[in-house]
């Protein structure tokens, strides 16, 4: 007998009957699967505290602070004798940023997250594969061309962002490697999408030279009800349906074919994908695009969570970002308020090269 | 004892039935109207030349490709079902694939990587249970990677990273286990170990084993079945003593050899004589 020849400590493990199953040995793996889950919830439940301080910093600190004890009364509407200005500041500028930055964080982390995890790659981000120029590109044409004003820019980022979309989901559709395929494409739309706007921003007037470069930045300058009470109802909208498809995203990343043999068919992965495009989509329009957000919360979750991709962790990362940012851009440097876009672009450069040569030092194989 | 006194007798039935099975790539076709019975509860191995369509056949049988002609059946208690015809997570609660060399996820640990194999038992409302436990705690016992539990697969020995992927394939708990060369990057003696343990399952459990090998001698020597393709063809099919001749090989690989017994388990063993490759089937 060969396994008798060999004196290699695995080569018997076929002669053991298979079907039996020993409770000890189960005990084991229920404990080996328990303590990665339990640092991964660790991980999300404190950046969720952390994130909520951010937003606390965001309203009360600054230029001009608020008592944390008049918080609350601001909130109720009630209006504070000895602090006149406080409510308005807070109700009309402070909270709206702080409140929008959460809410697009969240929505650039869990997005760009799921766009890597899925794609099995990590260049695979909105950010990166042009779905914020497709919105970029829209805003400014339709300020340039059509004179859009208000709420009609938004609307216009939103379908710029879509047809970006539309365009890589018809390149990875039924093809083999369309993962890769998606995100190559989305590089060129990106490069394309580039030069087109600054065509458009030769053509520009001074003034709307102005207002297009918040949507080429990344602002939370323009952080009003109406816009946060769209986001708010589509990020619950979507938060759930983007959890539903967190498990075919699981299967995703064992590649098409096993994932398909295991019952979920490449395509279904694909159906996340629109959901965290739907986001970054809806996010980009209210605040144009923030540079490196989604395309570092995923590696930076990953790497708080011990190895994981998790895209509630990422979502957190993103907020948390976000709102820091946008207070650092406003009070940094005195008298003058950088966009959070150009903070997060300064940021993330040096955190990208951190990424990428912790992760070399990671993966040593 | 050799694998022909292993072998059950002929008449337990079929697993998987193709017939008249085409398969193409962009109208390129791939495999041409096979006919094939995967004995059920047996090993069946397939052979043939690289590229000869060995990879593709195991995509059509596992739903993988859709055929351009020809059909491909399930075969369990009497019913017959076109694969194509079944649910995906229907299909995969019957039949495992194991890829060549599917991708890794970064930083995922052994236990949950082989947990993804229970994703067919799942349902939106049924999540993990015990019962997936206990699955994967089988599958890893079988396959002597339960030590490895809480380890990051990316940072295991080829050997040990291919045991995790076949605990996977059991985890999934089907009566059909399709893997494409799975001892690839294998050193020999962890070809052996990964080889023991899939006849251990068969024989334990009765699971139908269809894999590609490479090296005829191993499949001779595994197999109670061997399939024979060459240009996307069926050329031969049977029992290893019965098929695997010199005429055989020079057909099937169109190299020259010496077949002789093993003088460890009396399967047949291949021996080339020319270095160098005839052109075309012998005559
Ligand atoms: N995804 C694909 N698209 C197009 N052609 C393909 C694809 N996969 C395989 N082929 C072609 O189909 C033929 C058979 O390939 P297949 O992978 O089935 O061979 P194989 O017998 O498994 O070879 P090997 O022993 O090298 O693994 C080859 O000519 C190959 O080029
Ligand atoms: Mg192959």
């Amino acid at each position: 007998m060969t396994a008798d020849l060999l004196t290699h400590a695995g080569a018997r493990a076929g002669a053991r009957d298979v079907t039996a199953v020993d409770s000890v040995d189960v005990a084991h793996v229920v404990r080996a699967r328990r303590r990665p889950a339990r640092r991964v919830r660790l991980v999300v439940a404190t950046l969720a505290v952390v994130a909520l301080a951010a937003v606390l910093v965001r309203v009360l600190l600054g230029d001009y602070v608020v008592a944390l004890t008049d918080l609350l009364p601001i909130l109720r509407g009630e209006t504070l004798p000895d602090v006149p200005g406080a409510s308005f500041i807070v109700m009309e500028a402070k909270l709206p940023r702080a409140l929008l930055g959460l809410l697009a964080g969240l929505a650039f982390g869990a997005s760009g997250a799921m766009f890597q995890t899925t794609l099995r790659n990590p260049l695979a981000s909105p950010d990166i594969i042009g779905i914020s120029l497709g919105a970029s590109a829209a805003a400014v044409i339709a300020l340039t061309f059509l004179d859009a004003q208000g709420l009609w820019l938004p609307a216009a980022a939103l379908v710029g962002a879509v047809a970006v979309c539309l365009i890589m989901y018809a390149v990875g559709r039924g093809a083999t490697f369309a993962g890769q395929r998606m995100v190559l494409v989305g590089i060129g739309v990106a490069a394309l999408l580039s030069s087109v706007i600054q065509l458009v921003m030769t053509r520009t007037s001074i003034q709307d030279a102005q207002a297009a470069l918040v949507w080429l930045t990344g602002s939370l300058a323009r952080a009003t009800w109406p816009v946060i009470g769209l986001l708010s109802v589509a990020t619950v909208v979507l938060a759930p349906l983007l959890a539903a498809c967190a498990r075919w995203m699981r299967l995703a990343e064992l590649g098409d074919d096993l994932s398909t043999t295991l019952g979920a068919p490449a395509g279904r992965a694909r159906l996340g994908l629109v959901v965290a495009v739907a986001l970054a989509a809806v996010a980009t329009s209210a605040t144009g695009p923030i540079a490196f957000v989604a395309f570092l919360a995923g590696p930076t979750a990953r790497r708080l969570c011990g190895g994981r991709p998790s895209l509630w962790a990422a979502a957190l990362v993103g907020a948390v970002v976000v709102v820091l940012s946008d207070f650092a851009g406003d009070y940094l440097i005195p008298d003058v308020n950088l966009p959070v876009g150009v903070v997060t672009g300064a940021l993330g450069a040096p955190l990208m090269l951190a990424v990428v040569v912790t992760a070399g030092r990671a993966g040593k194989a | 004892m050799t694998s022909s006194t292993l072998a059950r007798s002929t008449a337990d039935g079929v697993a998987v039935r193709a017939r008249g099975l085409t398969l193409s790539y962009d109208g390129r076709r791939v495999v041409d109207h096979l006919d094939l019975d995967v004995p059920a509860g047996r090993i069946t191995v397939v052979v043939g030349p690289n590229g000869c369509g060995k990879s593709t056949l195991l995509r059509g049988l596992s739903r993988l490709l859709r055929p351009t002609e020809g059909s491909v059946h399930l075969a369990s208690d009497g019913a017959r079902d076109d694969v194509w015809s079944l649910r995906p997570r229907e299909f995969a609660r019957r039949v495992a694939l194991l890829p060549q060399s599917p991708p890794v996820p970064e930083g995922i640990s052994v236990v949950d990587l082989v947990g993804r194999g229970r994703h067919p038992h799942h349902t939106l409302v049924r999540r993990w249970s015990g019962a997936d436990d206990e699955a994967v705690a089988r599958a890893m016992r079988a396959t002597g990677t339960l030590e490895l539990a809480e380890r990051p697969v990316d940072e295991l020995s080829g050997g040990q990273r291919q045991r995790v992927w076949i605990a996977l394939t059991l985890a999934q708990e089907t009566d059909v286990v399709l893997l494409d060369e799975p001892t690839t990057y294998l050193d020999l003696a962890h070809q052996v170990d990964v080889l023991d343990l899939l006849r251990g399952l068969n024989r334990s459990r009765g699971t139908t084993v269809v894999m590609v090998l490479h090296d005829l001698n191993l499949a001779a020597r595994y197999a109670d079945h061997v399939v024979a393709l060459r240009d996307g063809r069926l050329v031969g099919s049977g029992a290893p003593a019965d098929l695997v001749d010199e005429e055989f090989v020079a057909q099937v690989f169109g190299l020259g050899s010496r077949v002789i017994a093993d003088p460890v388990t009396g399967s047949p063993l291949v021996v080339p004589t020319s270095t160098h490759h005839q052109s075309g089937p012998a005559p």
